[in-house]
């Protein structure tokens, strides 16, 4: 969980993303969301897309609840909170700090 | 998630393990609807067991989560080992409710302030002086009226003075004489409800002007608790009439929820103004108040003390120039006492005088249980924590860090701690009023306000705290610091260990000698006070408080008795002023042929002929009195009288003349000598003592010879309070009760018994300290030696077990059975040893401060330290014996082959 990844500020970015446009989604859902608006350019690691989850759920960005889908199969989805709004207002802002700095470092060097 | 949440995901962690497998499930099952095969999906996602992990530990608090691990798995432990875990919860728990029932007492008596306003600036005046002749220290709290007004005057501008009467137990009816009832009064001064900042529930309180004349201002106001116990708290009471002591008062009001007077362990039911009492209010030498003295803000109490005093030493110096006949050596020194301001936040009782150092002792005692106790279940809780070494050396490791390992063995300490406390105060629930209910003097039982609220029960909590910390820490420290190393290898444990158990066994034995020490000394002195002979003998005698609606010639109480007499079971009635050992009495100088009288007072008792046969006393010399005898001009005198009037030669046919400091000469002629009886107190040496007849001459002036002539020719004063002594047939003489009760008003409707009591009562009531400290001390002292023994036990069977095979060893090598016990008990012994002494010294010296609890028993009499001595080794035998014979029969074939 606290392993260093390059992708690690994005991913939380990336679900928060996912779940304003498209709240109630359950896990499986948010990725194939993240492939699918990528052009399969991105793509969420599974095995760190639920410990992502359950520390948003922790922290209070996001909620889940349990519901039934048309398979009849039970299924967590998760939506945004207040806080998750706001979370996500901040680190849209931070990744638009962060690429402009970036870009600008490629365009000036 | 929410902080609630979390905290609730800790007590559920199977469904949150659930919910988080249903939803790995789940994503696998969409990855293989959207076709992918299962086993990449699985393989992408990663293990199950990875996901429950971080899943779990995102939504729970740690360190919650782990605690309650500790505490299921220490109540495993604690289940595993159903004995040692019930023995550790029991000893605590009895030891802990001991304490909190000791503290409960406490609180209500000495702790808990009045339900008044600002209670700390309240102060009550006390007089702290010494006796004349022995020095020995005194002091009392009782004042005047007279001396009440003087001084409020005097110090008005520093502070707001209130009194307040002793509680009386009076009789009042609100309706018939027939339907006399009983209730606890207080006459309190028109200042004391606003001087309390008390206001009324209903009604009006007693103001400033509702105590201004005497005798005319018949109002009473009713405590919260009288009026919803008497009235249902029915709001008409107000208004109503009752009829007390000849007057008719009325009820003008409720005081507010929880005042029940000002003296903790009486509750009184009703407030009357002092002016009611117009007999006392201008009389100087009536002693019937307390003064409460509430200092004004600003006010220095050590400056205000001292002008008080002042006021009052020449006060009483005035007041000595009134005496008659006082002698010289008491004038010259008097007054000899200091008047002290004492804190009375908490009001100010007998009880608390009488009761406060018996608590403390009792305190302290319990105290000593409680550590003995710990003491015990820290030897338990270190044997365990030796058998888990092995487990803990595991423990650290595979990486547990150390002071994980000390919560983890805390946690149990304290489930043991918490399951105790809550057990004692139960206990403590039922004991505290069982333990008041014995402070049950006749007509005047205790009663205690014992609030059960956050006081007791957080007491009870740091209880449990602190006897977790004392018994817990020390085995968790030990337990977490092993060497795995060692522990593994299955090596030795460190000598330290072994040495702290003997240490705390050291520490019971000598706690346990002190307990046993003071408890042998309460139980010497109930023995002695119970043995002293009374001289007369108050089995089947019933004592009759008789009151009468308006006085009634002396010849009606004879008729009264005589017809008593006649009721089925009755053997004997007499008459007497008051019953002995009831704390009443009377007593006067005495002048023997016209010379000055002597220092010491002879007590005197009006009774009536046949009374002395009634009570059982001896008739040494001389004839009872007759129907014709009238006071003053016959009296039958005592042994004592007799050695001390006239150096122990028969008195019989000599006469004395009483000299009180404010009374009338009277001459008497002894016609009598009588057996020496106690009076008044079990405890003080017999004094002279002087019966007189019953019947007194009325309208006898001072100034007249007393002679046979102007005693026929005066009329016999009339009484109103009698009280008739009836000596029953059988054993169960207090059966007899109602029926006297009916008999009296067939026989006259005028006459009513106000209380009975059985004589017995009386001389009981004595000793009800000494009783209740001796069984509670008793009590606690069993169940030291009880905890004692056990913990013995425990440990020699522990060292035991620990060096079978070093024993198993020494047979196979041709030990003998001695040889063995001496391996087992030597170092026990010297323990044992050293606590006794280390006990008979802690002994020797609290004995200084039980000594005034004492009565014949002196703390360093060789007696009184070897009984308990001999009781400990006793047990110290007794719960070595186990140990020993385990030793004896290791059998060192088994032994060895076992290695």
């Amino acid at each position: 969980m606290k392993k260093p990844d390059a992708l690690q500020g994005s991913l939380d970015l990336l679900v928060l993303k996912i779940l304003e446009r498209r709240p109630r989604t359950h896990g499986y859902g948010i990725m194939t969301a993240v492939k699918d608006a990528s052009d399969d350019l991105l793509r969420i690691e599974e095995g760190s897309l639920y410990p992502a989850l359950y520390r948003m759920e922790e922290a209070g960005w996001i909620r889940a609840e349990w519901i039934k889908n048309d398979t009849g199969r039970r299924a967590r989805v998760y939506e945004l909170t207040a806080a998750g709004r706001k979370q996500l207002g901040l680190e849209e802002s931070r990744w638009h700090a962060a690429t402009a700095a970036i870009n600008q470092v490629l365009r000036t060097v | 998630m929410s902080l609630w949440s979390r905290v609730a995901n800790v007590f559920r962690g199977d469904r949150l393990n659930r919910e988080i497998s249903e939803e790995f499930e789940s994503h696998v099952a969409e990855a293989v609807a959207s076709g992918r095969s299962e086993r990449e999906a699985r393989r992408a996602l990663g293990t199950y067991a990875r996901h429950r992990e971080e899943g779990h530990q995102a939504r729970v608090i740690g360190w919650l989560d782990s605690l309650c691990a500790d505490a299921i798995f220490g109540w495993r432990q604690l289940m595993k080992r159903k004995v040692t875990t019930g023995a550790a919860i029991l000893s605590l728990a009895l030891a802990i409710g001991a304490c909190t029932s000791a503290f409960r007492l406490v609180d209500a008596m000495f702790l808990r302030p009045m339900p008044v306003s600002a209670p700390a600036s309240l102060y009550a005046i006390s007089y702290h002086g010494f006796d004349a002749k022995t020095k020995a220290p005194e002091s009392w709290d009782s004042n005047s009226y007279p001396m009440f007004r003087e001084m409020r005057k005097a110090v008005m501008e520093q502070a707001d003075l209130s009194a307040v009467s002793y509680v009386s137990h009076v009789d009042l009816t609100y309706g018939s004489d027939a339907e006399m009832e009983k209730a606890y009064r207080q006459s309190v001064s028109g200042s004391l409800f606003s001087n309390l900042g008390l206001r009324p529930v209903l009604g009006r309180l007693l103001a400033e002007d509702d105590d201004r004349v005497p005798g005319a201002e018949p109002y009473a106001v009713l405590s919260y608790d009288y009026w919803t116990r008497r009235f249902g708290k029915d709001s008409q009471v107000i208004g109503r009439r009752l009829h007390m002591d000849g007057a008719v008062y009325e009820i003008v009001g409720v005081a507010s929820k929880g005042f029940t007077g000002t003296e903790p362990g009486t509750m009184t039911d009703m407030f009357v103004p002092t002016m009611m009492e117009a007999g006392s209010v201008n009389n100087a030498n009536s002693f019937w108040l307390r003064i409460f003295v509430r200092v004004k803000p600003c006010v220095d109490v050590r400056s205000l003390a001292g002008k008080m005093d002042a006021v009052f030493r020449v006060w009483e110096k005035n007041r000595a120039k009134t005496f008659i006949n006082f002698p010289k050596y008491l004038l010259d020194t008097f007054p000899r006492e200091h008047l002290v301001l004492k804190s009375a936040a908490e009001g100010a009782s007998s009880m608390q005088a009488d009761y406060g150092s018996a608590l403390t002792v009792l305190c302290v005692l319990v105290g000593m249980v409680l550590l003995i106790a710990c003491a015990n279940v820290a030897n338990l809780m270190s044997a365990q924590a030796a058998a888990r070494a092995r487990e803990m050396a595991l423990r650290v490791s595979i990486g547990s860090g150390r002071w994980r390992l000390v919560q983890m063995v805390m946690v149990e300490s304290a489930m043991l701690g918490l399951i105790a406390a809550g057990l004692g105060l139960l206990f403590a629930w039922r004991a505290t009023p069982f333990v008041v209910s014995k402070i049950n003097p006749p007509d005047n039982p205790a009663r205690l306000v014992l609030p059960a609220d956050w006081m007791v029960i957080g007491f009870g909590l740091a209880m449990a705290i602190g006897v977790t910390l004392l018994f817990g820490l020390l085995p968790a420290l030990r337990a977490s610091g092993v060497k795995p190393v060692h522990a593994l290898k299955g090596g030795d444990e460190p000598v330290a260990k072994k040495r702290s158990m003997y240490a705390l066994i050291a520490a019971q034995v000598a706690f346990c000698f002190v307990v046993l020490f003071v408890a042998g000394l309460f139980a010497t002195t109930l023995s002695k006070l119970t043995k002293q002979p009374i001289g007369f003998s108050p089995r089947r005698v019933l004592v009759l408080d008789t009151v009468t609606q308006h006085p009634e010639p002396p010849v009606k109480w004879d008729q009264m008795a005589a017809a008593l007499r006649t009721v089925p079971g009755v053997e004997t009635t007499a008459l007497e002023d008051w019953p002995l050992m009831s704390g009443t009495m009377r007593n006067d100088h005495i002048s023997v042929n016209g010379a000055a009288p002597s220092d010491v007072l002879a007590f005197f008792l009006r009774v009536s002929p046949g009374w002395l046969e009634t009570m059982r006393i001896p008739m040494v010399a001389g004839r009872d009195f007759r129907d014709s005898d009238t006071s003053p001009s016959v009296a039958i005198v005592n042994e004592a009288f007799a050695k001390q009037y006239f150096n122990g030669a028969n008195p019989v046919g000599r006469t004395f003349e009483t000299r009180g400091p404010d009374r009338v000469n009277a001459q008497y002629e002894i016609v009598g000598l009588a057996g020496d009886v106690v009076y008044r107190d079990l405890r003080e040496k017999i004094l002279p003592q002087a019966y007189v007849p019953l019947h007194r001459a009325a309208n006898l002036r001072a100034d007249t010879p007393i002679s046979a002539q102007t005693l026929s020719a005066a009329t016999l004063q009339p009484m109103q309070g009698v009280t008739i002594v009836v000596r029953t047939a059988s054993d169960d003489s207090i059966l007899l009760s109602e029926t006297l009760r009916k008999a009296m008003t067939r026989i006259d409707p005028e006459f009513r018994v106000s209380t009975i009591q059985t004589q017995t009562e009386l001389v009981n009531a004595q000793t009800i300290r000494e009783r209740l400290l001796a069984s509670l001390a008793l009590f606690f002292a069993s169940l030291a030696l009880l905890l004692a023994a056990i913990g013995l036990y425990g440990v020699l069977n522990y060292a035991v077990l620990q060096r079978e095979r070093e024993i198993g060893v020494r047979i196979a090598l041709g030990a003998r059975l001695g040889h063995v016990v001496r391996i087992v008990t030597a170092q026990v012994l010297v323990m044992v040893v050293a606590g006794g002494i280390a006990g008979w010294a802690l002994g020797l010296m609290l004995v200084r401060y039980v000594q005034s609890l004492l009565y014949q028993v002196k703390g360093n009499d060789p007696a009184m330290l070897a009984v308990p001595a001999l009781v400990l080794l006793m047990a110290v035998v007794l719960s070595a014996m186990p140990a020993v014979i385990r030793a004896a029969r290791i059998d060192p074939a088994t032994m060895l082959r076992a290695e």
